[in-house]
C-alpha cells in the first residue's frame, strides 16, 4: 500500500507543479494587465449575442486571436487587425479565442463588415453573399411572416434564397448576434503588445504597429 | 522575463536533461535484461511462455502443471468474475456513447461540406452536434471504456478479487447521468462555451463524484492486494485515477478565470485530459495486453518505469501548445513546447517496451485479434505523438494552427492509438466475464477493416489538406474562398472514411450484444481471425 500510495501522491505534486506554472502564473501575470482605455465593456444587447455565438458554436469554425505578423504575416494581410494582446480581452467571460479558421478570424469583423444588414443576409443564408461558402445558414434565428409588423427588423434576402412569399423578419437572437459581430472591433492602438514576437529569434525591426 | 520565470524555465531544463541522460544511462548499462522480477508480475506461476488469448488457439490454454498453478489459475478466474458487474457496466454504456458519438461525428462531417444539411432546427446546427460528438466519443466512449477495462485489470493485477465494486457501479450509473444532462444542455445551447469544457459546470461535479467513486475499489483492492510488486500498468492506472477528479474540479471553477488567462487554463486541461486521462489509460492496457498475449514479458522494466515519470512531468506542462501565437505570454508558450518536445523521452521509451516486445512475434498478429487492435493502437500512440511533438514545434505551427491537419492528428490519437487499444481490450475481456466466446470471427474481421481503411481515409485526406489550407492561409494572395473550396474534396474524403467507421462500430456493438445474450453456438474454441485448427466453423 506504501508503494501504492507513493506513487498516488508523486503524480498529484506533479500536477501541483504543472498547476502552479500553467494555471497561477499565467493568472497572476495576466490579471495585471492594463485594459486598453478605448476597450468598451459589452452592452447587454452584445453579452446576449455573445451567448448566442456560444450556443451555436460558431467557435468551432472561427478564431478571435490575430497572431503578430512577424510570425505569421497571412494574418494582417487578410484584414484581421493587429496582433491582439491579454488585455483585449478584459471582458471576455468565457474566452472566444478558437482554434479553427474554417472561417476567417472575428477579431475584427465589425470593422471589416460594419452594416448590420450584411450581418443579418449573411446569417440567414451566407451563400446568399459569398458564393460557395461552407458556413450554416441560422434560419432559426429569423421569423418568416406575411407582413412585418411595426418595429420589426426586415432582412431582405435576394431571390432564390429568400422564401417565396411573404418576409423575413430577425429575431432578438438574431439581433443581438449581429450587434455582437458589429462590436467585435479591436482597431484601436493595443497599449500593451508583447513585448517581444512570438518568434523571438527574429529581428524585432519590421513589427507592426 | 521575471527572475522567477527564469528560475522555473531552468529547472524544467535541467529535469528534462536528468531524465535524458536516465534513458541514455539505462540503454548504456544494458538494463533492458535486468530486475525482471517485477515484469513477471502479471503472469501467474508458471504461467509464463504460455499465451492469454482466447484467439491464440493453436497453444492450449494454460490451466497449470502443479496443483499451486491451477490454483493460481482459478484464483484469477474467481478474480475476473469478482470485476463482472463493474466492468460490464462501464463497458455497454461505453459502446452505447460510441454509436452515439459516431452518428453525431458523421453529421457533423457531412454539414462541413453540404452546409444546407439539416439546417432547419437550431437543435442539430454544426456548433452543437460538433461539442455533442466530442464530448460523447471522450467522456462517453473513451472514459467509459477506460475505466471499464481499469476495473478489469485492477483485480488482476493485485491478484484479489475487487473489493467494493458496488462503488465503480453507482459512480457508472451517476456518470451516465452526467452525460445525458450535458449533452442535452449542449443541445439546447447551454454550453459553458469552451472547448472540451462545454458541459455546464454544474453537471460537471457529476463527473467528479462518479470519477472518485471508482477511485474505491481502486484503493480498497490496493490495499488488499496479494502481489509484491506493482505492475506498471497499475502505475499508469492509478495515476490516472488520481489526475482525472482533479483537474475536472479545477479546470471547472466557476468563473474564476476570465479572459485570455482563461484560455490557458481551458487547454491546459484539454491537453491534461489527453495526456493526464485517456493517454495513461491506453498505454497501460498495451503494457498489460502485449505481454500476456506473447506469454513474454516486456523487455525493459526499468525503463517502462522512466517512461511513466517522464509522462507525468513533461505532459503535464504541455497545454500552451494549443495557444502558439495567441495572445498570451511569451514564456508560457516557449515552456510548453520545451515539454512537447521532451515528450518524445516517455515516447520512446514506451515504443521500445511495446515494440521491442513484439519482435520476433509478428506473424501472432495474423490470428489474434486483441494483439492486432492493441500493437496497431501501441504502433499509432509512436506515431501521434511524435508527429505531435514536430507539430508544437513554432515553424510547424504557424502552418497547422488552424486547419484540418489538428483535426487528422487529433483522430490519429484518440482513435487510431486509443480507440483501438480499447477495442482489443473489449475482445480479450468479455470472453472472460461471459465465459462465451465472440460467436463470429468474420464480424471481428470486418470490424477490423472497416475502421482501418476508414481512419486511414480520414488521416490522410485531412493531414494532406490540412497541410495545404495552412500554407495558403498564410500567404493573403490566395483568397480565402479559394482555400475553402481546396479542402472541400479532402472534407467529402472525411465522411467516407466516417461512414466506414460508423458501419465498423454498428458490427462492433451488434457483437457486443450478442456476447452479452450469449447469442451463437457455444464453442470451445477461442475465436480467432484465421481458424488454426479444423474446427466446425460457421
Ligand atoms: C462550418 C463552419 C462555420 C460555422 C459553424 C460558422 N461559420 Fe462563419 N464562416 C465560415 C466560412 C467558411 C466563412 C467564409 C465564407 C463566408 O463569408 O460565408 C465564414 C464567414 C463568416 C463571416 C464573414 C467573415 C468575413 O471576413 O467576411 C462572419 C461574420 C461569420 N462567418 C459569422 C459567423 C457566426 C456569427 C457564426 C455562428 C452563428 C458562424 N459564422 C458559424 C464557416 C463557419
Ligand atoms: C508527445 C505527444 C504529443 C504532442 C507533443 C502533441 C501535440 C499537439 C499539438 C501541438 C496539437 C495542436 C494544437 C493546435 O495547433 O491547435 C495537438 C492537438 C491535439 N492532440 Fe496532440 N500531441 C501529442 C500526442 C497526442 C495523443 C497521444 C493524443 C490522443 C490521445 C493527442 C490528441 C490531440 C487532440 C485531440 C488534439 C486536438 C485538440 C483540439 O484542438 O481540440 N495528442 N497535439
Ligand atoms: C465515427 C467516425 C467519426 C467521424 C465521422 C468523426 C468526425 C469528426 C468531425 C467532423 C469533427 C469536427 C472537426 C472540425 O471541427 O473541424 C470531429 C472532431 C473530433 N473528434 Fe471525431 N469523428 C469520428 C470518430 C471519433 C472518435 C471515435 C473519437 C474519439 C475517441 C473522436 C474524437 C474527436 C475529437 C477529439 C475531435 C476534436 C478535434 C479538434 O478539435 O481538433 N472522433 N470528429
Amino acid at each position: 500500500m506504501k508503494r501504492a500510495l507513493a506513487i498516488m501522491v508523486g503524480a498529484a505534486l506533479i500536477l501541483l507543479l504543472a498547476t502552479l506554472t500553467l494555471v497561477v502564473m499565467p493568472y497572476l501575470q495576466m490579471s495585471a494587465e492594463q485594459v486598453p482605455p478605448d476597450l468598451k465593456p459589452y452592452t447587454e444587447q452584445q453579452q446576449r449575442g455573445r451567448q448566442v455565438y456560444i450556443a451555436n458554436g460558431c467557435v468551432y469554425c472561427h478564431s478571435q486571436q490575430p497572431r503578430d505578423p512577424s510570425f505569421a504575416p497571412g494574418d494582417k494581410d487578410r484584414g484581421w487587425g493587429r496582433p491582439s494582446v491579454p488585455g483585449d480581452y478584459a471582458y471576455d467571460e468565457p474566452h472566444l479565442l478558437g482554434t479553427m479558421r474554417t472561417g476567417p478570424d472575428l477579431f475584427n469583423i465589425g470593422a471589416r463588415q460594419p452594416s448590420i444588414d450584411w450581418q443579418l443576409m449573411h446569417l440567414y443564408n451566407p451563400r446568399a453573399i459569398i458564393k460557395g461558402s461552407i458556413m450554416p445558414s441560422y434560419p432559426f434565428l429569423f421569423r418568416h411572416v406575411d407582413e412585418p409588423a411595426e418595429g420589426d427588423k426586415v432582412v431582405n434576402i435576394p431571390p432564390p434564397y429568400g422564401p417565396e412569399t411573404g418576409t423575413i423578419v430577425a429575431t432578438e437572437d438574431a439581433l443581438a448576434l449581429a450587434e455582437y459581430m458589429l462590436a467585435l472591433d479591436h482597431t484601436y492602438p493595443a497599449p500593451t503588445l508583447p513585448k517581444k514576437p512570438p518568434n523571438s529569434d527574429e529581428p524585432k525591426e519590421n513589427r507592426a504597429p | 522575463m521575471t527572475p522567477t520565470i527564469a528560475i522555473l524555465l531552468i529547472i524544467t531544463f535541467v529535469l528534462s536533461t536528468v531524465g535524458l541522460l536516465l534513458l541514455i544511462w539505462s540503454i548504456a548499462n544494458n538494463q533492458f535484461s535486468h530486475g525482471q522480477a517485477a515484469a513477471r508480475t502479471i503472469f501467474s506461476p508458471g504461467e509464463e511462455g504460455h499465451s492469454e488469448d482466447p484467439a491464440r488457439a493453436a497453444d492450449e490454454p494454460f490451466t497449470g502443471d502443479t496443483s499451486e498453478q491451477t490454483a493460481a489459475i482459478e484464483a484469477r478466474w474467481t478474480a475476473d468474475q469478482s470485476s463482472r458487474t463493474a466492468v460490464l457496466t462501464w463497458l455497454s454504456s461505453s459502446v452505447f456513447w460510441l454509436l452515439l458519438g459516431s452518428f453525431f461525428g458523421l453529421a457533423s462531417s457531412i454539414k462541413m461540406h453540404l452546409p444546407e444539411f439539416l439546417t432547419a432546427s437550431e437543435f442539430l446546427t454544426f456548433g452543437r452536434i460538433r461539442p455533442v460528438h466530442l464530448n460523447a466519443v471522450t467522456y462517453g466512449w473513451a472514459s467509459m471504456a477506460g475505466i471499464g477495462v481499469a476495473l478489469f485489470l485492477i483485480p488482476r493485477l493485485f491478484k484479489t478479487p475487487l473489493v467494493g465494486g458496488k462503488y465503480a457501479v453507482i459512480g457508472g450509473f451517476i456518470w451516465n447521468i452526467g452525460l445525458v444532462l450535458g449533452l442535452s444542455a449542449i443541445t439546447l445551447g447551454l454550453s459553458d462555451g469552451e472547448e472540451w469544457l462545454e458541459f455546464p459546470w454544474q453537471i460537471d461535479i457529476l463527473f467528479v463524484v462518479g470519477g472518485a467513486l471508482c477511485a474505491v475499489p481502486l484503493l480498497l483492492t490496493a490495499a488488499n492486494r496479494k502481489v509484491e510488486h506493482l505492475y506498471v500498468t497499475s502505475w499508469y492506472l492509478m495515476a490516472a485515477l488520481v489526475w482525472f477528479p482533479f483537474l475536472f474540479l479545477i479546470a471547472n471553477l466557476p468563473f474564476a478565470f476570465p479572459g485570455a488567462s482563461g484560455a490557458t487554463v481551458n487547454w491546459w486541461f484539454a491537453h491534461n485530459v489527453l495526456g493526464l486521462w485517456v493517454t495513461p489509460i491506453g498505454i497501460g492496457i498495451a503494457y498489460y495486453m502485449i505481454p500476456k498475449i506473447l506469454g513474454k514479458p516486456i523487455i525493459s522494466y526499468q525503463l517502462s518505469l522512466i517512461g511513466f515519470w517522464s509522462l507525468a512531468l513533461f505532459y503535464s506542462q504541455v497545454g500552451i501548445h494549443h495557444l502558439i501565437g495567441g495572445p498570451i505570454p511569451t514564456w508560457l508558450v516557449t515552456l510548453s513546447i520545451v515539454h512537447s518536445v521532451m515528450m518524445s523521452i516517455p515516447v520512446i521509451t514506451v515504443a521500445i517496451n511495446h515494440h521491442g516486445t513484439m519482435i520476433g512475434n509478428f506473424s501472432r498478429l495474423k490470428d489474434s485479434p486483441t494483439l492486432r487492435f492493441v500493437w496497431i493502437g501501441a504502433l499509432m500512440y509512436t506515431v501521434a505523438s511524435l508527429q505531435g511533438s514536430m507539430e508544437a514545434l513554432r515553424s510547424i505551427n504557424v502552418i497547422t494552427h488552424f486547419t484540418h491537419y489538428t483535426v487528422a492528428h487529433a483522430h490519429l490519437g484518440m482513435y487510431a492509438f486509443l480507440s483501438f487499444i480499447l477495442f482489443g481490450a473489449v475482445y480479450f475481456i468479455m470472453p472472460r466475464l461471459t465465459n462465451w466466446e465472440w460467436p463470429w470471427r468474420k464480424l471481428i474481421s470486418l470490424h477490423f477493416w472497416l475502421v482501418s481503411i476508414g481512419i486511414l481515409i480520414y488521416v490522410v485526406s485531412l493531414t494532406v489538406a490540412g497541410w495545404k489550407q495552412g500554407v495558403a492561409l498564410l500567404d493573403a494572395a490566395m483568397p480565402f474562398m479559394n482555400i475553402v473550396k481546396m479542402t472541400l474534396p479532402a472534407l467529402q474524403a472525411r465522411t467516407v472514411g466516417g461512414a466506414l467507421m460508423t458501419l465498423g462500430h454498428l458490427v462492433f456493438a451488434f457483437h457486443f450484444i450478442a456476447m452479452l445474450m450469449r447469442s451463437g453456438a457455444a464453442t470451445e474454441q477461442p475465436t480467432l481471425f484465421r481458424p488454426a485448427t479444423k474446427e466446425n466453423a460457421q
